[in-house]
């Protein structure tokens, strides 16, 4: 497939408000004075873009996925009690773990297709099931550990030749985006998002809408998985560690200027919403705002993004980012 | 009319709106240029254009949603500039769009007087309410409409009705229809004239906007046609006909509106045998490779049935359907896909097209989405798959939403000529398309028929199914009525139509 030169509709204004945060962090902290710590805040908002990714396939096809946080909470606490410090049990613990992602995300996306239960309900319920299991099976406070070899996903560098030590979630970051990148221009892709736009019209052009929207589901279940592994081990074990992140997901798409609804967006955009939302919280923690702002900055993006969206088009008009559509009679 | 004599003063006609040199661009294009228009009290006065030429920003005009750049509005000989439709509203000129602005779950009275309740001692008088539109409706001979009834629970012309009375109650003396008849059943057409000449006779002044010629020439007394924003002329319609109408639309003649029938038949392609539903019954006929078959009958006769059953979205539960001479049991349209049959949906927004997504994305879209592996995988090539249903589009990229009706159908065609269908179903191909886009897509059904494909065709316009059919099948509630051959008279179809014995009208 030949590249496209052009940016997918929507991508500009976040790349504008990332690159002004970016700039922003150069002038307020001389740890960004030097490629590492662009590199530190990447590998730092890793989990997040992963999970913005995720978010991104469910969103475009028209639905929400609000469990992705308690998933990352339950497979943390699970990973943790299951490996207990032992590196050998590591790989299958992981395996198992990307497993239960996908069995989420099948729940997900089947009650939501042939129960038509609408998804923003059945993964609320998920987030109190998976919440409430964590709790019964933890007792409230998580037991064992994570091995040495599990965390090093998570904090650990892995010798790329010729760009010299890359961290391995900044490498797992590069790999999913790509894949989704790749993946939303395949056929597969624009279908489902031709089946945010109108279901309807995928449908009688003889496509499988519910197939594809349990593959949405899924894909932001098995990437929520992914974003438990680097987060177990950069963060640690506990169980806030996914607390609030389905919202921060939610808003990093926005961001990414994704039409709540579904039809309309990129998934590099999605990923760069998130990139952008971890750059404002480090940028707001230089400036010595409080962390416990962070939740507002958010409620204010999430509300602010949406209603520039809504007046978008208007505002294009008038910026004259558009060419003028003349009314048809 | 130059001369009038004092004797028929009664009969001088009232200007009560006259738009002059309107003038209006957006960002630099212009989309009016100039438009003049002249509104007589107790006239319906068509307005006709091809799509683009200006129609609707001329009626978002008059009704204050667009302001002129230039040129005067005059109501009542006095000059009038209005900053929202709220002005307009209150110079008494009311637009009827398409979609209704009812409120489905509010009564008919409710609805009437929404934002304008009567109020007596601090609370709604309904009975008021009730009693005034209970006098519109009255005065309209619409006594059919009770005020208090729930508007969901009206059939679509009534809410039509509801949507007039609610102007009117506002004062309207200038009721702007825009293509009033588009959501309407063919027998409630019928209705609509009627109501239309009866506001006309109580004095309303009436724009009516449409495309469908035969309307325009059984209701108006005057045509003002626009072609690309400009003013082309404005005549009485008794000194017109519809080819000098539709030469003054296009800018040329169109003689060969309908391509000429050069296919010779070949084997069949689709044959239905006793086929039926809960919606049709006992259906057998053969549509031919080359061959255009049109499908006429009523609105609920069964005709977008037939299509609906044989693409799979409701399918035949008795009969067979022989594809290519194999009994085929279509489940589903993605059976039907690939099994060879396309199906051009006569609801072009809401299961025709991905509005959002691109001209490229839409016209791959079966490709993509029912194809499997080596198919769809097949390199695209757009570019001569869009050049030969001649879509005019900013490029590929550009979202299907921005482009004409007319474009539209055209990317709804290329979507399916992507995946070479052997069957091709059309179902109203030329709604709410312009004469010019019109005359290319007749041209595009016939050639693909030439190329060896077996075309069903819908139409609830006569003339169309008549000029394009090499056959034409006629469905009377649910069955077949009878046969005709190419060139038949409109009168012989809608005798079978409506259950009339073939013999009793000829």
């Amino acid at each position: 497939m030949r590249a496209r030169p052009r940016l997918a509709d929507g991508t500009g204004p976040v790349l504008v408000v990332l690159l002004i945060l970016l700039v922003g962090l150069a002038f307020a902290g001389p740890a960004y004075a030097e490629p590492s710590g662009y590199l530190a805040l990447l590998k730092r908002a890793a989990p997040l873009v992963v999970l913005a990714v995720g978010q991104y396939f469910v969103i475009v096809s028209g639905g929400f996925d609000l469990s992705v946080g308690s998933l990352v909470t339950a497979e943390v606490v699970v990973a943790a009690r299951l490996v207990n410090g032992d590196d050998a049990n590591t790989w299958w613990v992981i395996a198992l773990l990307l497993g239960c992602g996908i069995l989420v995300g099948l729940v997900n996306g089947l009650i939501t297709t042939k129960l038509l239960v609408p998804s923003f309900i059945v993964t609320l319920g998920m987030l109190l099931v998976l919440d409430g299991a964590v709790f019964l099976w933890s007792g409230g406070a998580p037991r064992g550990a994570l091995s040495p070899s599990f965390r090093v996903l998570g904090r650990g560098s892995a010798d790329v030749p010729g760009l010299g030590q890359l961290p391995w979630s900044v490498i797992v970051l590069l790999v999913v985006l790509a894949a989704a990148v790749w993946f939303m221009r395949s056929g597969t892709g624009r279908t489902l998002l031709a089946v945010g736009d109108n279901e309807n019209v995928v449908r009688l052009a003889g496509g499988r809408v519910d197939r594809l929207r349990l593959l949405a589901f899924v894909l932001s279940a098995l990437l929520a998985s992914v974003a438990a592994i680097l987060l177990a081990g950069f963060a640690g074990v506990s169980a806030q560690v996914g607390e609030g992140l389905e919202f921060r997901a939610i808003t990093a798409v926005v961001l990414g200027g994704v039409l709540l609804g579904g039809g309309r967006g990129s998934v590099v955009a999605a990923a760069a919403g998130a990139l952008s939302l971890e750059a404002l919280f480090s940028l707001l923690n230089l400036l010595g705002v409080s962390g416990a702002l962070e939740s507002a900055v958010q409620g204010v993006i999430i509300i602010a993004a949406v209603a520039y969206a809504a007046r978008g088009a208007g505002l294009q008009r008038v910026l004259r980012l558009r060419r003028p559509v003349p009314d048809t009679a | 009319m130059a001369v009038t004599h004092a004797t028929s003063g009664a009969d001088d006609p009232v200007a009560v709106v006259r738009l002059e040199g309107i003038e209006k661009s957006f960002f630099g294009v212009p989309v009016l240029r100039g438009v003049d228009l002249l509104l007589h009290a107790g006239e319906v006065h068509a307005l006709v254009g091809e799509n683009g030429a200006g129609k609707s920003t001329l009626l978002k005009v008059l009704a204050g949603v667009h302001r002129p750049d230039s040129g005067r509005i005059v109501v009542r000989d006095a000059e009038v500039s209005f900053a929202t439709p709220r002005d307009a509203q209150a110079a008494g000129i009311a637009i009827i769009h398409q979609e209704f602005t009812l409120l489905e779950h509010r009564t008919v009275a409710e609805n009437v007087f929404l934002g304008r309740e009567p109020v007596r001692r601090g609370q709604v008088d309904r009975r008021a309410m009730e009693t005034q539109t209970r006098r519109l409706l009255d005065w309209l001979g619409e006594d059919g409409i009770e005020p208090g009834t729930e508007v969901a629970r009206l059939s679509v012309a009534r809410k039509q009705v509801v949507e007039i009375v609610k102007a009117l109650s506002a004062d309207a003396k200038v009721l702007a229809m825009d293509e009033p008849t588009a959501a309407l059943a063919d027998n409630e057409v019928e209705l609509l004239y009627g109501l239309v000449r009866r506001l006309r006779d109580r004095g309303i002044a009436i724009l009516y906007v449409s495309h469908r010629m035969r309307e325009v020439f059984d209701l108006s007394s005057r045509i003002t046609v626009l072609k690309d924003g400009a003013f082309v002329t404005c005549v009485p319609t008794a000194d017109l006909d519809t080819d000098q109408v539709v030469r003054h639309m296009v800018g040329r003649p169109l003689d060969a509106l309908y391509p000429e029938r050069t296919s010779v038949p070949g084997a069949v392609r689709i044959a239905l045998r006793g086929a039926g539903n809960e919606r049709v019954r006992n259906l057998t006929f053969d549509v031919r490779a080359g061959e255009i078959v049109g499908l006429a009958g009523l609105q609920g006769s069964g005709r977008s049935a037939i299509a609906r059953a044989i693409w799979g979205v409701e399918p035949f539960t008795t009969g067979t359907v022989e594809l290519d001479g194999v009994p085929t049991r279509v489940t589903g349209p993605r059976t039907a896909v690939r099994k060879g049959i396309g199906y051009v949906t006569e609801d072009r927004k809401g299961e025709g097209l991905a509005l959002r997504q691109s001209v490229r994305d839409n016209t791959l879209l079966v490709r993509r989405a029912a194809c499997r592996g080596a198919v769809a995988r097949q390199a695209a090539d757009l570019t001569r798959l869009l050049g030969s249903v001649g879509v005019v589009a900013r490029g590929p990229h550009q979202e299907v939403r921005y482009l004409s009706g007319g474009n539209q159908q055209k990317v709804v065609l290329g979507k399916w000529l992507a995946v070479r269908p052997r069957v091709l179903i059309v179902d109203e191909p030329t709604r709410g398309v312009d004469v010019g886009a019109k005359q290319t897509l007749y041209r595009l059904l016939r050639d693909l028929a030439d190329d060896g494909m077996a075309i069903l065709m819908i139409s609830s316009e006569l003339p169309e199914l008549i000029g394009m059919s090499d056959r034409i099948l006629v469905m009377h509630e649910g069955a077949l009525a009878g046969e005709l051959p190419a060139g038949a008279d409109e009168e012989a179809v809608m005798a079978l139509a409506t259950g009339h014995r073939p013999g009793a009208v000829a």
